[in-house]
């Protein structure tokens, strides 16, 4: 693939992202010319107890949007177990704003299959799939290209590299669903099953894949790794924050001048990734609000934008790092549109499991779609808010969580704009003869 | 006893055992925690929020229904948070739901009715268009209704894990999601309605009773199904006389949540347009109407003048009428014609496995024994077909306590999915392969014995000497086909087998043979068509026949007198495993009379003295003489069924060679099936056995 990259900015730190720019970044001799399998090889010298330590030394945390601390998570999978251990690659990159995990796929496959061999390592797995989206189609012919290269290489399959460790790997494609993203329900689909969320307890390290014990992480978490264990948990750790190691890709999009994917430090300040990363806000405006990390985070305004962009101190700005795909809104911004669509989304991936979101999703895109065009009363707005409040925590995934989320930021932060839009349109509004208008009511 | 854990709720002090989870632990100090999705047996779903309950020092609302109890923990069901909640549940369900209570089956019924008026809001804030799906036809019997639908997955469950049917899915997502067959557009199933009787809602409607009542404008009788041998318990719904419904909603009896086609829809037969409602008499060689008591008194009058000239009686009995009637006809025949050319169609080897038994203990398996035996052999028989009870008993037994179950059988059953071992052999073949399995079966600690017809005479002692072989305790059911085959084996309608089979001291002539009989004078059919298979071969004979249809049978007869059905009177049934349960008269089907009122006037009629034929009486004097039917009556009288004592010692053998399986599959149930429209008219209809 040609590839499309610009030079990184000063700002960026490089680590993930370090073979994006070398010419056929994809291919395995580049790869290999330049590190590739080198953490791994490492790995092969370290027990897995050893690796899992490293791991939880970098305090790298899962990078597909919840963030939680990836060697706990392989240090929860029973090794002991007699049942077969499986190594899961979330790449149902699907929260809007997100576009990593394919850069990732696109420009440094190897990097991902190299990963997923130290966890494979780590936990004592030899089996392994790596879920990719249904409409990442032309990616998931690239992974299978990249895979069967990989056997060809004896990086894959029976006795790795003469090592005596075995491990075969191949893509499953998704069909579609934002569900399939949340672990359990891309474990039901990855078996051929409906894409619905499981109970929880139990969890993917004890009962995962076809009722094994199961790692799963997402794709940019897996492709930390090797780096993790070649320069050590240490290193990775210092490059971001306490509790919050390493680098992370984050994912420009939106009214800036050069949307576009930057590896940065954890840590770097929220206005300086828009400013000095992505150009600024475009067409000279001002910034209104960003979405941190994808469309389920709660919206900050711009004054709350001022901070450092790791799990914890975004957390205490009452949002979320997410998923890093940043999104910014530039003055012009129409919010009550942005929910409205936010929930379209939303309302159409609801799995229909339980009742708040199934019925929540769909009510609020109702409503909301009626406020954006004017239609409806101040009550409705409150009604927005009160819904979002009724799903919160009560749904059976973080799916509800993700739709009640931005709704209750956006209409706390910007209730104003669902009046002012109740407002004109009423005065805009001129019945046509003999049909009643909807009244307003205060 | 397991560990208990302390915990509070609502501020009362509970224990419960380790693993309850906390809506059942709530149940046991009374507080209800409200639910859809959870249904007791089957898997947890926690999708209808319901049951979101406040935990102290957890952050979130938990739901009761998959949360375990731990030690100390504190649970509140009443506070703002949760009463805030549900209300908003109620809300959301409400939102797409259409509201048609006024002319939804369920209204009155519908525990979205009931959450609504107790935990819900007064009024709802939603004023959009709501979702509307056309309502859906699967099957003659099952109507699927989406918006009414509150998606709890009980009909999935039932369907899969209850049945092992796995019928029902769930198609589209979002608030489109539906609950889809299958097979695409219809059902492929065992048209059981099981899932239209666990649906919360009207979303799922019976074919035969929607549209046709409210549910308090109906009479409930509870009574036990008249078509197979297993005993379930079907609670009749009767408007105006007739039976409009049945199921059991109340989970009472020995089938719980269970029933099948047969026992849900197999009642139209009562009201078929072919019923005989009237008394016939052949005239000119053409059967006329005519009054009961005319041909009461012609009976009465021909058998009084036969047994005064000693003439050759022959008696046929009915594997689907009462302990009473049955008990009742015998005493007839014996003492009243003084013959003991008795029978009926003999459907199992009862007399054989009691005498195999002579000297054990404790050795008759109950139906419940199948839910809770460590492992369960099945021998020649298609449970899910013929005996589908005994099969969601065993299913039910390895869902919840991973029982071991094997079958032997001639051909590939449904029990395959989840046996321990399902061999198939040639018929004949079943026992030569036990010895393989003994090392097997002794490992699990007890066992039970499922046997069909085509294990008998011999081979059940052969089948009881491999059981005590294997050193661990063994208990055994030996399957019969009808409702009542077993009532008629301890009632004494056998030739050579008095009640409580005693051997009878000048054995009498066996079905066949009295068929055969070219001198026979008179023959008394009881609710059972033996032309259809066999003539009579006596030319000059007087021919009565007792039925509620003019079968082969009755059309050949002298005098026909119709009788009512097992769901018209009162008495008592004995299922395969000896289990005795008391029947419940439902509708009233015009001029005909009960099999035992009839007996009872034509014996009067002829000046015999054989007791009152009340059914209360004569069951008394089968507690008091029948061998083993000494049974508790409070357990009976109040719809409980009894287990009869064995006979514990030498039985004789009685012609095994005359024992035949009915055949009968889900949908056919002998002279009954041919008269319901209903199980004929589902696509899987009449079914075969042994092909799963």
């Amino acid at each position: 693939m040609e590839n499309l990259l610009q030079e990184p900015h000063p700002l960026e730190t490089v680590l993930i992202s370090r073979r994006f720019r070398l010419e056929n970044s994809a291919s395995l001799a580049t790869f290999l010319a330049n590190e590739g399998f080198a953490g791994f090889r490492k790995a092969l010298t370290m027990t897995p107890d050893e690796i899992i330590a490293e791991v939880k030394l970098s305090s790298l945390r899962g990078r597909g949007g919840a963030g939680f601390p990836a060697g706990m998570k392989w240090s929860f999978v029973d090794r002991k177990s007699p049942k077969p251990k499986y190594v899961v690659v979330n790449a149902d990159e699907s929260e809007p704003g997100t576009c990593k995990d394919r850069v990732i796929l696109q420009y440094d496959p190897f990097r991902l299959i190299e990963g997923v061999l130290i966890a494979a390592r780590a936990i004592g797995s030899e089996r392994g799939w790596i879920y990719i989206r249904g409409e990442y189609r032309y990616l998931i012919e690239h992974m299978n290209a990249v895979i069967a290269q990989a056997y060809a290489a004896g990086w894959l399959g029976k006795d790795i590299q003469g090592s005596g460790m075995n491990f075969d790997f191949a893509t499953q494609s998704g069909a579609g669903a934002y569900e399939c993203g949340e672990e359990s329900a891309l474990l039901e689909s990855l078996e051929g099953k409906r894409g619905n969320p499981r109970l929880k307890p139990p969890f993917p390290a004890q009962v995962g894949a076809f009722q094994c014990p199961t790692v799963l992480n997402n794709v940019e978490t897996y492709s930390a790794a090797p780096d993790v264990i070649l320069k050590g948990g240490q290193y990775y750790a210092d490059l971001g924050t306490p509790k919050n190691g390493g680098t992370r890709l984050l994912c420009i999009s939106g009214h800036v001048n050069r949307p576009g994917v930057y590896e940065v430090r954890l840590g770097m300040n929220m206005l300086q990734a828009v400013n000095a990363l992505a150009g600024g806000v475009w067409k000279g405006r001002k910034l209104k609000a960003i979405v941190p990390g994808g469309s389920s985070c709660p919206v900050l305004k711009a004054e709350e934008c001022d901070i450092p962009m790791d799990y914890d101190s975004l957390a205490k700005a009452g949002s979320m790092l997410g998923s890093g795909g940043m999104v910014v809104l530039d003055e012009t911004t129409d919010m009550v549109k942005l929910l409205s669509r936010i929930m379209k989304f939303y309302a159409h991936e609801s799995c229909g499991w339980c009742i708040p979101c199934r019925e929540g999703t769909t009510w609020l895109k109702k409503i909301l779609a009626r406020l954006d065009d004017g239609v409806g009363s101040v009550s409705d707005i409150d009604t927005v808010d009160q819904l979002a409040v009724n799903m919160f925590g009560h749904t059976f995934c973080p799916l509800g969580d993700a739709a009640a989320m931005p709704t209750m930021a956006i209409v706390r932060k910007f209730r104003h704009e669902f009046e002012a839009k109740l407002q004109s349109a009423s005065q805009a509004f001129v019945p046509a003869p003999g049909t009643r208008s909807l009244p307003i009511v205060k | 006893m397991p560990d208990l854990v302390q915990l509070t709720i609502n501020g009362k002090a509970v224990s419960a055992p380790k693993g309850t989870l906390v809506i059942e632990a709530a149940k046991q100090v009374g507080i209800e925690i409200p639910a859809f999705c959870y249904y007791e047996g089957y898997s947890l779903q926690a999708a209808c929020r319901m049951c979101l309950v406040e935990v102290e020092k957890m952050p979130k609302l938990m739901p009761g229904c998959t949360l375990p109890v731990a030690e100390g923990m504190v649970v509140h069901t009443e506070s703002p948070k949760v009463v805030d909640s549900r209300k908003s549940m109620l809300e959301f369900l409400l939102t797409n739901h259409p509201l048609d209570c006024p002319v939804c089956d369920k209204g009155g019924e519908c525990e979205l009715q009931d959450m609504t008026f107790r935990y819900g809001l007064g009024e709802s804030r939603f004023t959009d268009i709501k979702q509307h799906v056309d309502e859906k036809q699967w099957s003659p019997l099952v109507y699927f209704d989406a918006p009414r639908c509150i998606l709890c997955y009980r009909c999935v469950r039932v369907c899969e894990e209850g049945m092992g049917v796995q019928a029902l899915g769930i198609g589209k997502r979002g608030v489109a999601t539906e609950i889809i067959p299958n097979a695409g557009d219809h059902l492929e199933c065992d048209e059981c309605g099981n899932c239209v009787d666990i649906c919360p809602v009207g979303a799922l409607t019976s074919g035969t009773y929607r549209y046709k009542s409210r549910p308090w404008e109906m009479n409930y009788a509870g009574t036990i199904c008249t078509h197979c041998s297993d005993g379930c318990k079907t609670t009749l719904s009767v408007r105006n006389g007739a039976i409009i419904r049945a199921n059991n909603r109340d989970r009472s009896g020995i089938n719980g949540e269970f029933l099948c086609a047969k026992g849900r829809f197999g009642y139209d037969f009562v009201h078929s347009p072919e019923r005989l409602q009237t008394p016939l008499i052949r005239k000119d060689g053409k059967l006329e109407p005519a009054s009961w008591s005319e041909a009461l008194s012609l009976v009465a009058a021909r058998l009084s003048e036969l047994k005064s000239r000693g003439a050759k009686f022959g008696v046929l009995g009915s594997t689907h009428t009462t302990n009473e009637e049955n008990y009742y006809l015998q005493k007839f025949a014996r003492t009243g014609l003084g013959t003991s050319n008795i029978d009926h169609q003999r459907t199992g080897d009862v007399p054989a496995l009691l005498d195999a038994l002579s000297g054990h203990e404790n050795a008759l398996a109950t139906v419940g024994d199948l839910y809770t035996a460590k492992s369960v052999l099945v021998i020649s028989s298609d449970l899910s077909q013929q005996h589908p009870l005994l099969a969601f008993q065993l299913r039910a037994n390895y869902r919840h306590n991973r029982a071991a179950v094997y079958t032997v059988t001639p051909g590939p059953v449904r029990e395959r999915d989840y046996a321990a071992r399902s061999v198939v052999v040639a018929p004949g073949a079943e026992l030569d392969l036990l010895p393989a399995l003994a090392d097997e079966l002794k490992k699990h600690g007890n066992l039970v014995i499922v046997f069909g017809p085509a294990i008998k005479g011999g081979a059940v002692h052969s089948l009881v000497a491999f059981g005590d072989s294997l050193g661990i305790p063994v208990k055994y059911i030996c399957l019969v086909s009808d409702s009542n085959s077993r009532g008629a084996l301890d009632m004494g309608l056998l030739p050579d087998l008095r009640p409580g089979y005693q051997a009878e001291a000048q054995p009498g002539l066996a079905l066949p043979e009295i068929l055969a009989a070219p001198d026979l004078d008179a023959l008394w059919v009881v609710g059972s068509n033996p032309f259809e298979t066999a003539p009579l071969a006596s030319r000059d004979c007087f021919v009565v026949v007792q039925d509620l249809f003019l079968t082969e049978t009755a059309q050949a007869a002298d005098v026909v007198l119709p009788s009512a059905s097992a769901y018209e009177k009162s008495g008592t049934v004995t299922n395969t495993a000896g289990e005795v349960q008391r029947l419940k008269p439902g509708p009233k089907v015009m001029g005909a009379k009960s099999d035992l009122e009839i007996l009872g006037l034509i014996a009067k009629e002829m000046g015999l003295d054989l007791g009152i034929w009340s059914s209360d009486k004569v069951f008394e004097e089968i507690r008091r003489t029948v061998r083993g039917y000494n049974v508790a009556l409070p357990v009976i009288a109040t719809g409980g069924a009894s287990p009869t004592t064995p006979v514990n010692g030498h039985v004789p053998a009685s012609r095994p060679d005359l024992i035949q399986d009915s055949g009968d599959t889900l949908f056919t149930s002998g002279t009954l099936g041919r008269y319901s429209n209903v199980l004929k008219s589902v696509m899987e209809a009449p079914g075969t056995l042994y092909k799963p």
